[in-house]
């Protein structure tokens, strides 16, 4: 394992401990905390395969043109896969969107139990 | 094609205005049932005007930076399903959902939930797939929790947590793919894992969390928790959506078109998805006849019946994977297509049906109903149909296609691998079984002496029993798929780009169309055997020189 | 939400004009800076969030209500989604119909900007809709009738 693969690790770290917030949690909360916690881990994950090792000498850049057309050769060849950051963008609106809709719902619940434990409840088990 | 999409996602930000402007509950449907007319006849046009693939490149960008949308014959037969259950659930709604507040944002949600589907059977990419998966899933969250009881949030609550891992499992499959192949236009992706010489660790890796989130979202056996609660939890259309079509769209769907598109059919995915599918038949199944709730009932039905489509999906991937013949192969996944199509019609009319009697009685609990087959002669007509068709009754499409899928297995189990007895004697029991628990619904809720709540109750109003009866008149229809004019129309450019695999995925989703054209459709069905050959002999070349 | 502290109320009447036009400026320059119409956007529902904050709750019911976000929201997403229909005047979904200009000028790019502006309004609206939605189940849970619901 070289220690380039150390980020990916520590990744899916991450994504077991967002998976183990939801499962093993009793407060609604705390779930959802976990359900962002593994959103997260995911677009790190999708952000981390857009990095890649530009031509020698030089470090990776944002893929942003600011030196007008003229520069756009020398980014293309230097600038990080911006197809992820893309994708991310996209996946941390519709997290977002998820994030509004179960805080809606839990906020709902804890109006109807008065609790966010979900022993109390009778449906939801684990 | 675009517009596929476009029309219901204007329709759904257009809703507010309009229930604004009418105010009255009932005219505000008349928007979504017209755009869902429009796009069945678009979903139709489409269906019949071509059988070549089409490829529409959005914004006019082409490969690497383009976004793709297929229309190939699955893509069509998904459409067409889509595009009737739903135009037939918003009848039914118009004065089912009269009971409830806020219609404007129930048809906003609908409509956004039917754009979501179009766009997952139509995207020519995982990313995309993924993105209207997210539309029609959060659309279908907020309309499970839409009674505000708290047994509608619980579920709704309990659904989308589910309904998020296994997006974020999705999620962290297409990342790994992407690292591997750098595609994401899945023709690519499996025309880089071809030339990688199959697929690799990495790659077998990002299979499984794809299985995991897929086997969420389609609920099968081990996945399953959270359709029992969340199915029974919505109001009866969104649950004949969600059990009809957004189950097959979003998990059968996908999952059909990774391990045949994408991992080119491969024998162990194939075994996975057999074993996953005898689960869910077979359990689902048994749970079934346990249950008090009607709709709860229906729910584990839902997820024995989609156990019998994944079977068949994942027999015919190991067997084509062993060089079986075309034939037995191609009768393997018509079969997994055409009852998908029938539990979509029938369990979508089971479902209306749950809801009707709900509407009349007001309860769901099977003990406490009886005796309605006198009071709502339409709806207990329509309820028997539904109930025949899906357990297997001779003229009905339901028999068809699980004759089929039996047919196909028995032939796997004698001339292929013995372990497939266990799936075949399995998939002929469940019918039995099936054959029980429908017996069950219609001796507590049609049959015996009507209680105290039923006697109370009316027949439903018009459009209800329209929307049921249309379904019902449909589960006949759907039988004639087996002949073979008809079917050669409808199903088998669906078979053939599953069976195609890789290759002809390929030629469908890349700017050159390499397909030859097709034979005319009187030599059709004598062909077909001979032509998918033809397409299983490219497939074979980039495998094993 | 009766509104916070004299302190609140005046800075929140100076520095909340500065972020509004933040974040149109973020919105407006998407296609020629970092930024864009989701960041925008939601720079403007959090300055919109900050003055409903701060004056209370009385004077979203009466200027900022949230229908009048659901009915931006709506505007900005169909804004959107006519330019992608008016693609098909290049004939194609999407395509660009408008002259492409210079790079880094602020008229260039064709329709990203009236995109961006869209996809401004509606997250900028969609944000601080869910802010109000969530701000109004409070109000629920102390009296009051929920949102929708099944009638009694």
């Amino acid at each position: 394992m070289t220690l380039q693969m150390v980020p990916y690790m520590l990744t899916f770290l991450l994504l077991v401990a967002g998976l183990y917030a939801i499962v093993a949690k009793r407060n609604l909360v705390k779930v959802i905390v976990g359900i962002l916690i593994l959103d997260y881990a995911a677009n790190l994950l999708l952000v981390l395969t857009g990095y890649r090792t530009p031509p020698a000498g030089q470090a990776p850049v944002a893929p942003i043109l600011t030196g007008g057309a003229a520069q756009a050769q020398e980014l293309a060849a230097t600038a990080v896969d911006p197809i992820p950051q893309a994708l991310v963008l996209t996946s941390i609106v519709i997290g977002l969107s998820v994030a509004a809709l179960v805080v809606a719902l839990a906020v709902r619940l804890y109006e109807k139990y008065g609790t966010f434990d979900t022993e109390l409840m009778r449906n939801l088990k684990g | 094609m675009p517009l596929l999409v476009a029309i219901p996602l204007a329709g759904g930000f257009l809703m507010p205005l309009v229930a604004r402007l009418t105010g009255a509950r009932r005219s505000a449907a008349a928007l979504p049932i017209l755009l869902a007319a429009g796009l069945l006849a678009l979903a139709v046009w489409l269906l019949l005007a071509a059988r070549e693939p089409i490829v529409y490149w959005v914004g006019g960008w082409t490969f690497p930076v383009g976004i793709s949308l297929v229309a190939d014959g699955l893509s069509r037969l998904m459409v067409v399903v889509v595009a009737v259950i739903s135009l037939v659930a918003l009848v039914f709604s118009v004065d089912y959902m009269a009971r409830f507040t806020s219609p404007g944002l129930y048809y906003t949600l609908f409509l956004l939930m039917l754009a979501g589907m179009n766009g997952v059977v139509l995207s020519g990419d995982l990313f995309n797939i993924f993105v209207f998966l997210e539309v029609a899933g959060i659309a279908s969250y907020a309309l499970v929790a839409f009674g505000t009881e708290s047994d509608e949030l619980e579920a709704g609550f309990k659904y989308l947590v589910l309904g998020t891992i296994a997006s974020t499992f999705i999620l962290v499959g297409i990342a790994l793919v992407y690292n591997v192949t750098g595609h994401l236009n899945w023709a690519k992706v499996g025309e880089a894992i071809t030339a990688a010489g199959g697929p690799t660790l990495p790659i077998y890796v990002a299979a499984a969390f794809f299985l995991m989130g897929f086997g969420l979202k389609a609920a099968m056996v081990p996945f399953h928790a959270w359709l029992p609660d969340a199915h029974p939890s919505a109001p009866a259309p969104i649950s004949a959506m969600l059990s009809g079509v957004l189950i097959k769209a979003s998990g059968v769907y996908v999952l059909a078109r990774l391990v045949f598109s994408v991992f080119d059919g491969d024998a162990g995915l194939g075994w996975v998805l057999v074993v996953l599918g005898t689960l869910s038949m077979v359990l689902g199944g048994l749970m079934a006849i346990g249950q008090g709730d009607f709709k709860r009932l229906l729910a584990y039905s839902s997820i024995s019946q989609v156990g019998y489509v994944v079977l068949a999906f994942g027999a015919a991937a190991v067997m084509r994977a062993r060089g079986m013949e075309q034939a037995a192969v191609g009768l393997a996944v018509f079969g997994g297509l055409f009852h998908l199509v029938n539990h979509a019609v029938s369990k979508s009319l089971l479902f209306l049906c749950s809801g009707s009697v709900e509407y009349a009685t007001g309860t769901r609990q099977l003990d406490r109903l009886g005796g309605l087959g006198g009071r709502m002669p339409v709806t207990a007509a329509c309820l028997r149909v539904g109930a025949l068709s899906i357990s297997g009754v001779p003229p009905l499409g339901g028999f068809w296609s699980k004759l089929i899928i039996i047919i196909a297995l028995a032939y796997m189990a004698v001339r292929g691998h013995w372990a497939f007895y266990i799936p075949t004697a399995l998939a002929v029991a469940t019918a039995a079984v099936t054959l029980v628990y429908y017996a069950k619904v219609q001796r507590f809720v049609l049959d015996g002496e009507p209680s105290e709540t039923v006697l109370r109750a009316r027949e439903v109003p018009f459009g209800m029993r329209a929307a049921t009866l249309v379904l019902a008149v449909l589960c006949f229809a759907t039988a004639l798929l087996v002949v073979p004019a008809i079917r050669d129309r409808v199903v088998t450019p669906a078979t053939e780009i599953v069976l195609g695999g890789a290759e002809a995925g390929r030629g469908g989703r890349t700017i050159t169309v390499e397909r030859k054209p097709a034979p005319p459709p009187a030599q059709a069905a004598a062909d077909a055997p001979a032509q998918t050959i033809r397409l299983q002999d490219g497939t074979r070349q980039g495998e094993t020189p | 939400m009766q509104g916070m502290s004299l302190i609140v109320k005046n800075i929140t009447r100076v520095v909340a004009g500065f972020i509004i036009l933040f974040g149109a400026y973020i919105v407006l320059y998407g296609h020629v800076t970092p930024g864009g119409g989701f960041a925008g956007g939601v720079i403007l529902a959090g300055g919109l969030a900050l003055v409903v904050l701060a004056f209370g709750e009385e004077f979203a019911r009466n200027v900022l209500t949230h229908d009048v976000a659901r009915l931006a929201d709506s505007m900005g997403a169909l804004l959107f989604l006519l330019v992608a229909v008016l693609g098909f005047m290049g004939g194609v979904f999407f395509t660009n119909f408008l002259p492409l200009g210079d790079v880094g000028a602020l008229l260039s790019a064709g329709t990203i900007p009236i995109a961006n502006l869209g996809i401004g309004i509606k997250v900028g609206a969609g944000l601080f809709g869910v802010f109000l939605a969530l701000a109004a189940f409070r109000r629920a849970t102390s009296g009051g009738s929920a949102a929708h619901g099944r009638l009694p």
